[in-house]
């Protein structure tokens, strides 16, 4: 029997639907044995040329086409398919008709260079201005780019397509993107405005410019063979992380709604917690107070002490400054803990799905509660000897998983964490 | 649809500071000055045949104090900094650390502006023939600045405001045109009135004068061309004309401002959205006469504002839905401040707790006969906001009795 309301008095938030699709597959079944077996999504990119890159791996997925194609369709078309899957383990409402609000993760839209090549093309000149391109954008020719290319345009098509209630959200946090939308969707329940919430993270911007923009600030892996070994979290080798696509899906519900409907509980977000940190556009505070600030804040809303959390899935982005400092935020909210708690990085396999990341990763952290088993961090053959986790190294391992701690941090100083456990506490 | 009704037991959340930036000017007496002459800065030529309402030039460095700050930051987020250092200054909590590390931070925003040589250049030299298969890897890689994807990321600006300002609180950027203006308001709302958080800040800032902008509209055809006209009598000529500003507001609890004695402007009482379909005619006009219903009562001297855009067939729709409450009197932002696109429903906000706080409504400005005078002092300002492709907004504005 437990209650259905948290230490707190607001009603519990549980999980009752996902989907998953990263460059492992699609769906949790699949995600899920390859995760576990150590399997490695990254690969060498084949959607566009890679000459003239110095990174030229991700972790595409290659699947799902999109006609025209364009990352803002593919990520729009990831978000229905791990959306159609979550709503159908949850088997809540009716077709096209979701009984809450949508919150969605997405990567910042703008005109792709596809289309922007095809306009200069219509220009049908060799030599031109910005203000030709200007010229010839009317007229009805191009208005699907319009739609296509505006922020909202994801976000209306799910709210449309699946029945959502109200405006959907779309929103950007970066990197954390993913574990703002539920945050988002649990604040919701947790006021009462809903008994039930949509939470939609996506991103399939593995395009040229994407990763230009990203190899300019010198983020990415550049160990682009064998593209598998490439994402190396907590690894004294580690030079970086590699930009992946993916998508998840939640179905939130009060506790309350849940069991009155019968629907299986598939685990519980029992806290939220973010931190803004200004101490720089890219780079964290050196004290790291700010992370550590957003873990305890997420410890504080869950009501428990970090030895509740038997395990921790690290943001472990493999850049040098972020799993150090990881590493050392973790200690200081943990301390002697740090060095028995398993962590592990999904990002090992999969790749940095950016908007959708805590997302995927909660998705991934439930399952890990599910089967009581952690995926490994894989390419952990020369650990960092300055970093002291117990990382599950290489090859999955069988524990006791009751609450798990999901961290996400992003450019502009934002960081997130989520604490999912199987039950209620 | 989703709403933040003023539940029993919720706390009153008041509008305790406003910044502007605006084509009218910085600051609030200046931008309620021109209101009052009935002064709009358009430009029918710098962009021709695009009609634009440029912002009027500020002098950064006195809410950006560091050039390097500002190197860092393309035109929208500064002039989004620039007005969320005002908003904080008019509440009074500007370098007051302990309410800026838990302010919280809900913020609409677009992207950032393209370096439009590099596009063209990489353009221009396919069409010369260029067709290697790294040509635009190569191109790219060379000729980007590196930290221009910073001054692009959506999230960054709330990441420039947090740094310029040492913010450090939560912060959330919504995206999704003008309707995420509308519900940043209503997140922001709900979480104060809720509880889940005493101070907010909120708003949002938007770069009019970019041709990439222009380009994505124009592929919509929703760009006002050749001549201004003001929005209620675009009909036969219908487009936007795209606007400069940045409007930030700071909402806070009726407790939490009384216990450090700030003033203020008003009161936010509902902000309620939706997403009409828009399939048929009337969809949008049934909409927003559901989300005014969803408003608390409307008892008091009451005026509407609207974030109309002249787009059509939007803004017919939503002249039909107004037509339905004639006895309200009507200003459209969009014909003085130009469309500022997730800005416009911000700027809404702060000219109905301005209009409040300085006891008048602000002088029509319109050919068309939709917009009437208003005597006396208004207590009651709805604010609407409806998108030019998708998205439905209301807020209900009040004088704290």
């Amino acid at each position: 029997m437990t209650a259905p309301r948290d230490k707190l008095g607001r009603p519990v938030v549980v999980v009752t639907g996902m989907g998953i699709m990263t460059s492992l597959g699609n769906g949790k079944a699949d995600n899920w044995a390859k995760l576990v077996a150590g399997e490695s999504g990254i690969r060498t990119i084949t959607r566009f040329p890679v000459d003239g890159l110095r990174t030229t791996m991700a972790g595409t997925v290659d699947f799902v086409s999109v006609d025209p194609f364009s990352s803002t369709g593919l990520s729009e078309r990831m978000a229905e398919l791990v959306t159609e899957e979550a709503l159908a383990q949850a088997g809540i409402g009716a077709k096209a008709d979701f009984p809450g609000p949508l919150f969605l993760a997405v990567a910042p839209v703008e005109v792709e260079w596809p289309q922007r090549r095809e306009l200069g093309r219509a220009v049908g000149a060799q030599d031109f201005t910005y203000d030709d391109l200007l010229r010839i954008s009317g007229g009805g020719k191009y208005s699907a780019y319009h739609h296509r290319f505006m922020f909202g345009s994801v976000a209306a098509h799910l709210a449309e397509t699946f029945g959502t209630k109200g405006s959907p959200i779309s929103l950007s946090t970066a990197c954390a993107s993913g574990a703002t939308s539920i945050q988002l969707g649990v604040e919701a329940i947790r006021r009462g405005e809903t008994d039930a919430a949509l939470c939609v993270a996506t991103d399939g911007t593995v395009n040229p410019e994407a990763l230009v923009r990203f190899s300019l600030l010198s983020a990415l892996s550049t160990q682009n063979d064998p593209p598998q070994a490439a994402s190396r979290p907590f690894s004294k080798n580690r030079d970086g992380f590699v930009m992946a696509e993916g998508a998840g899906a939640l179905v939130l519900e009060s506790y309350e709604a849940a069991t009155a409907r019968g629907a299986k509980i598939l685990g519980v977000i029992a806290g939220c917690g973010e931190l803004t940190d200004s101490f720089h556009r890219t780079r964290s505070s050196p004290d790291g107070k700010p992370i550590i600030g957003c873990m305890n804040k997420t410890l504080a809303d869950a009501g428990m002490t970090p030895d509740q959390i038997d395990h921790i899935n690290a943001h472990g982005t493999a850049t040098p400054e972020n799993d150090k400092m990881e590493y050392n935020t973790t200690s200081a909210v943990f301390g002697d803990l740090v060095t028995k708690i398993p962590v592990t990085s999904n990002k090992s396999m999969v790749g940095h799905t950016i908007s959708a990341a805590g997302a995927v990763e909660a998705i991934f952290s439930l399952l890990t509660l599910e089967h009581q088993r952690i995926p490994p961090t894989i390419n952990y053959d020369n650990p960092d000897p300055t970093i002291l986790f117990d990382v599950v190294g290489n090859k999955a391992r069988d524990a006791r998983v009751t609450a798990v701690m999901s961290n996400s941090f992003g450019f502009g100083g934002q960081n997130a964490s989520l604490i999912l456990t199987r039950e209620p506490a | 649809m989703t709403d933040t009704p003023a539940k029993p037991g919720q706390t009153e959340v008041w509008i305790t500071g406003i910044g502007l930036a605006t084509s009218l000017g910085e600051g609030l007496d200046a931008n309620w000055a021109a209101l009052q002459e009935k002064r709009i800065n358009v430009d029918e030529k710098g962009f021709a045949p695009f009609v634009v309402h440029p912002l009027m030039p500020v002098t950064f460095d006195s809410q950006i104090p560091k050039k390097g700050d500002q190197r860092q930051m393309e035109a929208w987020q500064r002039i989004g900094v620039y007005a969320a250092g005002l908003a904080l200054d008019s509440a009074g909590i500007k370098g007051n650390k302990d309410i800026l590390s838990k302010i919280d931070m809900v913020v609409a925003a677009g992207g950032g502006e393209r370096d439009l040589n590099v596009d063209t250049g990489v353009l221009t030299a396919e069409a010369k023939g260029a067709n290697a298969p790294g040509f635009l890897n190569e191109r790219l890689m060379s000729d980007l600045r590196p930290t221009l994807f910073l001054a692009q990321l959506s999230n960054l600006l709330a990441g420039n405001i947090a740094i310029v300002n040492g913010l450090g609180g939560t912060s959330r950027t919504f995206m999704g045109e003008e309707v995420a203006g509308a519900d940043a308001a209503r997140i922001a709302l709900s979480r104060i009135a809720s509880g889940e958080s005493d101070i907010a800040l909120v708003g949002g800032s938007h770069n009019g004068e970019r041709k990439d902008l222009m380009v994505l509209y124009e592929f919509g055809d929703f760009n006002l061309k050749d001549k201004f006209a003001p929005v209620w009598a675009r009909k036969d000529h219908a487009g936007f004309a795209l606007g400069s500003a940045g409007a930030f507001l700071v909402l806070e609890s009726k407790a939490h401002a009384e216990a450090r004695g700030a003033k203020p402007y008003a009161k936010l009482s509902s902000v309620v959205t939706d997403l009409a379909r828009r399939k048929q005619s009337g969809d949008m006009e049934a909409t927003l006469e559901k989300l005014w219903a969803k408003l608390p009562k409307r008892e008091g001297k009451g005026a509407i504002i609207s974030g109309a855009t002249g787009a059509e067939p939007a803004t017919s729709e939503e002249h039909g839905f107004l037509k339905g409450h004639a006895d309200f009197p009507v200003r459209a932002t969009g014909t003085m401040f130009g469309h500022t696109m997730e800005t416009q429903f911000p700027l809404g906000l702060a000219l109905a707790a301005l209009s409040i706080s300085r006891g008048a409504l602000f002088p029509p400005n319109d050919s068309t006969g939709t917009e009437i005078e208003m005597q006396g002092a208004p207590t009651q300002i709805v604010v609407v906001g409806a998108g030019h492709w998708r998205g439905e907004g209301m807020a209900l504005v009040e004088a704290v009795k």
